[in-house]
């Protein structure tokens, strides 16, 4: 049976090791975890996760190996779409039925509903990624139920029931696939620091040379350390206009919070996708203007070109001349993106659409190609990944 | 087992014990991570405390080294009484500093190590210190002696998550995460420190902190230890339970608020947030 626990917590992407299943065996032979099956759980997690990140997808493999709860569809090593849930309950449930379930308690009770109203509504539903990401705030918690919307009843029926701690999913927030907001925002920012702390030149060590020239009786030697200095530059490039504007709010709020730490940080805006003219202030485009050359100029290849865009759009404003929406571009984007790329020694692009979505969008795909494969989710996992490439 | 258990000066969930008596049992570090101010330094005491043992705390720093807690070479002494003709300087032992777990290791008993804050040291330091834990060993290379562990040490290291630690390192490490305590808890915790306080206060000053707790512009929420403090500042100013009643925190700044928001912009945003609301309010 802990065979196809490990197994099962592997495949959901947990780096359980063959070291650490022996270390339960042992703490279970020890009698660590005798009492109940609640401190099995919490010995097993102890044991086997070592990153907070994972304690969700952790308790989701728990609950299913261990009381045959029902897996969310699709990957696990996604997140429930948690607003998509909520969406669906929204539109789906009439009144009497929420009235119906928040008397039952039952969450389960609402997932066989929700499903069996997606059986339904498959028909008519195509193309149903529309309710993803819309109007990010939803009004559940004026129904009176559980504003963790999956989780909705538990809070009530605790007082009823003992709700399994493991269902309880309080570690969701600590995923890394999951979308970066104000909550997890701290996080990202840590990732970006240890970016911007690394590497750098060399300094003198004046206690370390002071103690290896007395180790060798007085003969100097030299020792050397990284400087301490960020030596990280980086030119963030952001899109701006309509279905942007959210996220690029995020991601200007996170890289200016890490601003101290870098040793340069510039920003520029472009729509869509930047052609021969960037522009530094939103608000004042006209007279923020700048030529996108004089970028170029203007800072060498060593600082790291970030883009922060959803690459949504025509695939003729990218391969087109005078595909803009918005102005008459001599040259198509393609060019202004080899342009950029090749100045730059480091370059990566961050999308906020979420991953499964990207094969969705033609224009999604040429950027992917234009940037030779180096777009990355903006979730915590995606900004590793990204600072991981561009530190290369 | 006997093991640790929530005490009255500390409380730990039941997921803490386990994960605490997983360590004990099989000897194996535990590593502790957590928000700041969530009673991490303060476990390591504790379970001394619940388990008799003394305590040895080795704290870390962004210039601390691996083997500064085996042992150093204090050449620069010997190259000094070298100059100075001092007999002492042919033993080299004499130049040899032991380190924390060297202390550990040669103590008559088990003891607590505490390694608080292991992610402020080098990307490396963790991998360094793989094989002595492991082992519960090391060679000192200027005298050719080896010190082994007379009593393997219980190990607890916190980590408040600057640096990612090697996969080889949490491979061998219990893990556990503190979460932030809810209501419940934290009203216990509360009266593990004050016993005597006036319920009404901790029930007023408890919704006021968490109230600030649930502004997510906040650039550094305040912890269980800034509410401690401030639960002090109350009781010695022993002010009433009303100054704090259904004060929402965005409508009148808390009295005393220096000692929940440390930070100069939180404290510029909630005097914005008390000046818009008041404007509102007429
Ligand atoms: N569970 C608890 N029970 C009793 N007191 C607690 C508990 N958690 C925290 N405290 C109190 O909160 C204060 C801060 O704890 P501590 O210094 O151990 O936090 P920390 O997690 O090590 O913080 P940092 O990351 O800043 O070092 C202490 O005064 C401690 O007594
Ligand atoms: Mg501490």
């Amino acid at each position: 049976m802990f065979a196809t626990f490990i197994l099962a917590l592997r495949e959901a992407g947990l780096p359980a090791s063959i070291t650490e299943y022996l270390t339960l065996l042992r703490a279970m032979k020890e009698g660590v975890a005798e009492y109940s099956v609640e401190d099995f759980y919490y010995l097993s997690r102890a044991t086997l996760v070592k990153d907070e990140r994972h304690l969700d997808r952790f308790d989701r493999v728990f609950g299913e190996v261990f009381k045959g709860l029902e897996p969310p569809e699709g990957d696990l090593r996604q997140a429930l779409p948690e607003d998509w849930l909520r969406k669906l309950a929204e539109k789906l449930l009439t009144e009497e039925e929420k009235a119906a379930i928040k008397s039952a308690g039952g969450f389960e009770a609402l997932m066989e509903l929700l499903k069996q109203r997606l059986k339904e509504q498959k028909g008519r539903h195509q193309g149903g990624n529309k309710w993803i990401g819309t109007a990010g705030t939803s009004p559940f918690g004026a129904y009176g139920y559980n504003p963790e919307g999956v989780r909705i009843g538990q809070d009530e029926s605790r007082h009823r029931r003992a709700v399994k701690v493991w269902d309880k999913r309080e570690f969701r927030d600590l995923d890394d696939n999951v979308e970066i907001g104000t909550r997890n925002m701290k996080l990202a920012l840590r990732r970006l620091r240890r970016f911007a702390r690394q590497g750098a030149a060399t300094e003198l060590d004046l206690p370390d040379t002071i103690r290896a020239t007395a180790n060798n009786a007085g003969t100097l030697d030299l020792k050397l350390v990284p400087e301490r200095h960020n030596a990280v530059k980086v030119l963030l490039l952001l899109d701006i206009g309509g279905s942007m504007d959210d996220h690029v709010r995020i991601s200007e709020e996170l890289f200016s919070a890490a601003r101290s730490e870098f040793k340069h940080l510039e920003h520029f805006y472009f729509h869509n996708c930047p052609y021969e003219r960037l522009w530094r202030n939103n608000r004042r485009r006209r007279e923020s203007e700048i030529s996108t050359f004089e970028v170029l100029r203007t800072y060498g290849p060593d600082y790291k070109l970030i883009f922060v865009g959803d690459a949504s759009m025509s695939p003729y404003e990218i391969v087109q001349p005078g595909g803009s929406v918005e102005h008459w571009n001599e040259e198509p984007g393609t060019v202004w993106m080899n342009r950029l790329n090749g100045h730059f020694r480091r370059s990566a692009w961050l999308n906020p659409m979420p991953e499964e979505t990207w094969g969705y969008y033609a224009s999604i795909g040429l950027m992917r190609q234009l940037m030779e494969g180096r777009m990355f989710p903006l979730t915590l996992g995606g900004i590793e990944a990204m600072t991981r490439e561009l530190s290369r | 087992m006997a093991g640790f258990k929530s005490t009255e000066t500390y409380i730990a969930s039941r997921d803490l014990e386990v994960a605490v008596n997983a360590a004990v049992a099989l000897q194996r570090p535990l590593l502790v991570k957590g928000e700041p101010g969530t009673g991490k330094t303060v476990l390591a005491h504790e379970v001394a405390k619940a388990l008799g043992y003394p305590l040895i705390e080795w704290h870390i720093k962004s210039t601390t080294k691996a083997q500064q807690g085996l042992y150093e070479y204090d050449a620069v002494s010997r190259l000094r009484d070298g100059q100075l003709g001092d007999p002492r300087v042919h033993d080299i032992s004499n130049y040899i500093v032991r380190g924390k777990l060297w202390d550990a290791f040669d103590a008559d008993q088990p003891v607590v190590l505490l390694i608080d804050e292991i992610d402020k040291a080098d990307i490396e330091f963790p991998n360094d210190l793989l094989l002595e834990l492991d082992r519960m060993q090391f060679f000192v290379y200027e005298t050719r002696q080896t010190v082994v562990a007379k009593h393997r040490p219980i190990v607890i290291i916190t980590s408040n998550n600057e640096k990612e630690l090697p996969d080889a390192f949490l491979r061998r490490c219990f893990f556990h995460y503190i979460r932030f305590p809810d209501r419940e808890t934290m009203e216990r915790i509360v009266h593990a420190h004050f016993p005597n306080i006036r319920q009404d206060l901790a029930r007023e000053a408890l919704n006021v902190f968490f109230q600030i707790r649930g502004v997510q512009e906040l650039k550094k929420k305040p912890a269980t230890s800034e509410l401690l403090d401030w639960l002090k500042l109350l009781m010695i100013e022993d002010l009433p339970a009303e100054v704090l009643r259904s004060q929402d925190p965005k409508v009148a700044i808390p009295p005393l608020y220096g000692a929940l928001l440390k930070n100069e912009q939180d404290v510029h945003l909630f005097e914005r947030l008390a000046f818009l609301s008041r404007r509102q309010q007429r």
